[in-house]
């Protein structure tokens, strides 16, 4: 029998290495082997424990050290407890989901390749190894499969592109670098299903003809590092990987325009992370100058369920043009935060009210923040967008990489937009000026805005720094900022007039 | 604490050497020296520029673009606080303040005793249990709670 003691960095942060130490002897003596699986995506009951038992396995979370005492008589067989929460299939956070591609994060070993084997791991490869690669091509574009890192481009075409320029070298790159606030899916998957990220790779190394691939994964996220590693050494040791198609893992180093995938280029190959103008596209001339497709990690991770399932399988969930399933990540001042994996189209108050219960500090919530750092904010107002990639493009918003940021009516919106120009300024890559220069010249105009400068006027320059930000600019970063700033001015407009009752509700809660 | 060693050059020309050979050595060495030594050198640069067939300049403009590289010794224990979007939702200026006070040390300064130094940054990826911070590479989250202290202990012991 085993007991299941989450392993996943939200876990490890609240203490469960600790727990884990303190079960061990007991499991020991009653013959349970201790576990330590990635997430099951329910944040706010980590650090969370579960038990193998004759009626399935039984959860308890969040669990602390002080609950040991109480915890230790009852555990091993699933009995009642103040921290049980019984079978987490019934529990309506992940009743209401739609597993795909987390389908397994958090129940098998992410130290076990046989478990992942076990576990229905591999079936996509086999079936791709049986495949031409224009055959498996086409069949992820059948499946509708966007890019999850935020642009979402239809990916089969991303790897038609690949597939059919020439080169005698390609490459398959795994964006990893999910920089995203609000963000922790590609954390949670590496962490907890890292063998399907390389499944992933290995059938686009096949669908495109790579040689060679390479994880490009955030310094920010260690346990994702130790965790990865580790597989991939798995990986080679049992010949998954080897000289014809090997993954080296690649750290960044703090550098959230990284996230880009001309830059992440960059980066790999050794110098300061600036973004390339396009074209040429990294299809076409990507990687060291070859043709690379370029993926985020969920992307790569929808892959090996496409092929193990088919196309109609995947594309049979979601809405218009938004196919499949998407990991949304709740968080923020959320009382139910974690990953929430479903079809496209959920609207955003079901998902902040209904899943994510509402606020955690009880207050009422005024905004979200949909998409990361370069999406908009949305009032209560627009909480009827369903989840959908042009949903929210029509209503000044983006998706981005599924993050969900809520925030209680003590948030000052003045000071959220300011802290989306000062963040540009901090991690623009300084190659084009509308974004090097705009960042800073747009700080220092909220800054006006806020000590009622000339308020008006003021207004009407971010509004064109906005402008030319989102036209002029080489990336998404730049061209992205003007998000949270246009919908804080648009949808919070009170926040930027005098007074600023926003600025002092804030200043009582922190002062 | 973390490891800050003298410059010494056979050290790090092996450190050097050893990653070479791979396609983009650059960022994996430039890694390593911090890990070995606690901080990137001046007197690595020159080195890392002939192995590598680079110019100082491009080594210096890369060490400089990357957060993650300093040119000095850190403070003995490094607080890295996020910051960002999620966290401010979940009340990292309480926390920020807390650990401010606690640590005597300002965002971004290290200790006047070189103790610990208190650094941003831009997600941990744990925004649904902020706010977080990473000790020296080990992440501690729910900071304005039961967090706090585990955090605190962490650095001072």
């Amino acid at each position: 029998m085993k007991l299941f003691v989450s392993g996943d960095a939200v876990a490890r942060a609240l203490g469960a290495d600790e727990l884990a130490a303190g079960l061990a002897s007991d499991a020991a003596s009653r013959g349970f082997t201790v576990v330590r699986p990635g997430s099951r995506g329910l944040c706010s009951a980590e650090p969370l424990v579960e038990v193998e038992t004759a009626a399935g396995r039984v959860a308890y979370g969040p669990v602390f050290e002080e609950d040991l005492a109480s915890l230790r008589p009852v555990l091993f067989d699933g009995g009642e407890h103040p921290k049980r929460l019984g079978k987490l299939e019934d529990h309506p956070f992940l009743k209401k989901q739609t597993r795909l591609t987390f389908e397994r994060c958090g129940l098998s070993d992410p130290g076990s390749l046989a478990d992942y084997r076990s576990h229905g791991g591999l079936v996509g490869l086999a079936k791709a190894s049986e495949m031409t690669p224009s055959a498996i091509v086409e069949f992820v574009t059948q499946s509708g499969l966007r890019g999850r890192g935020g642009a979402g481009f239809p990916a089969g075409i991303k790897w038609k592109t690949t597939l059919e320029a020439p080169g005698a070298r390609k490459f398959v790159v795994c964006n990893a670098d999910e920089g995203d606030s609000g963000t922790f899916a590609d954390r949670m998957l590496m962490e907890g299903d890292p063998f399907l990220l390389i499944e992933g790779m290995l059938i686009t190394a096949r669908a495109i003809g790579a040689g060679r691939g390479y994880i490009y994964l955030r310094s920010e996220y260690p346990d994702a590092i130790r965790v990865l590693g580790h597989a991939l050494d798995i990986a080679r040791a049992e010949k998954l990987l080897g000289p014809s198609f090997d993954i080296e893992l690649r750290i960044g180093a703090g550098s959230y325009v990284c996230g880009e995938e001309t830059a992440l280029l960059e980066s790999i190959e050794g110098r300061r992370g600036q973004v390339r103008a396009k074209p040429p596209l990294p299809a076409h001339h990507g990687l060291f100058g070859c043709p690379t497709a370029v993926n985020n990690v969920l992307t790569l991770a929808a892959v090996p369920y496409i092929l193990a399932n088919g196309a109609e399988a995947y594309a049979r969930h979601g809405l218009g043009r938004s196919r499949g399933t998407m990991p949304i990540q709740l968080a923020g001042n959320l009382k139910n935060t974690g990953l929430f994996e479903a079809p496209f189209g959920m609207s955003l108050g079901e998902l902040v009210h209904e899943i994510g219960g509402g606020s955690a500090s009880g207050r009422p919530i005024r905004s979200v923040q949909v998409g990361g750092p370069l999406g908009a904010y949305f009032p209560p107002a627009l909480f009827d967008t369903p989840f959908d990639y042009e949903a929210f493009s029509q209503r000044g918003g983006l998706i981005g990489h599924g993050g969900v940021v809520a925030f209680d009516d003590t948030v000052d919106m003045l000071k959220q937009a300011r802290f989306a120009m000062e963040f540009c300024a901090v991690e623009s890559c300084g190659k084009c000026t509308p974004c090097r220069i705009g960042s800073v010249r747009g700080v220092e105009t909220i800054d006006r805005i806020a000590a009622g400068d000339r308020r008006n006027e003021n207004l009407t320059v971010l509004t064109d720094l906005c402008e030319t930000l989102k036209y002029g600019s080489l990336c998404a970063l730049g061209g992205f900022v003007p998000y949270p700033v246009m919908s804080a001015l648009e949808h919070f407009k009170e926040d930027f007039q005098s007074p600023r009752p926003a600025a002092s509700r804030a200043a009582k809660r922190n002062p | 604490m973390p490891i800050t060693k003298p410059f010494d050059l056979a050290e790090a020309e092996s450190i050097i050497r050893k990653h070479a050979s791979v396609e983009g050595p650059l960022l994996p060495i430039l890694h390593e020296l911090q890990a070995h030594f606690g901080y990137i050198a001046a007197e690595a640069v020159p080195i890392v520029a002939s192995v590598l067939n680079l110019t100082r300049a491009e080594v210096h403009g890369v060490i400089s673009f990357y957060h993650d590289f300093r040119t000095s010794a850190p403070g003995a224990k490094v607080v890295k606080l996020c910051l960002a979007e999620a966290c401010q939702a979940r009340g990292v200026h309480e926390a920020r303040t807390r650990l401010e006070s606690t640590l005597s040390v300002k965002m971004g300064e290290t200790a006047a005793d070189g103790s610990v130094a208190l650094a941003p940054v831009y997600c941990l990826g744990l925004c649904g249990n902020g706010p977080a911070a990473l000790v020296e590479g080990r992440a501690y989250a729910d900071l304005n709670h039961r967090g706090f202290d585990r955090c605190v202990k962490a650095v001072k012991s």
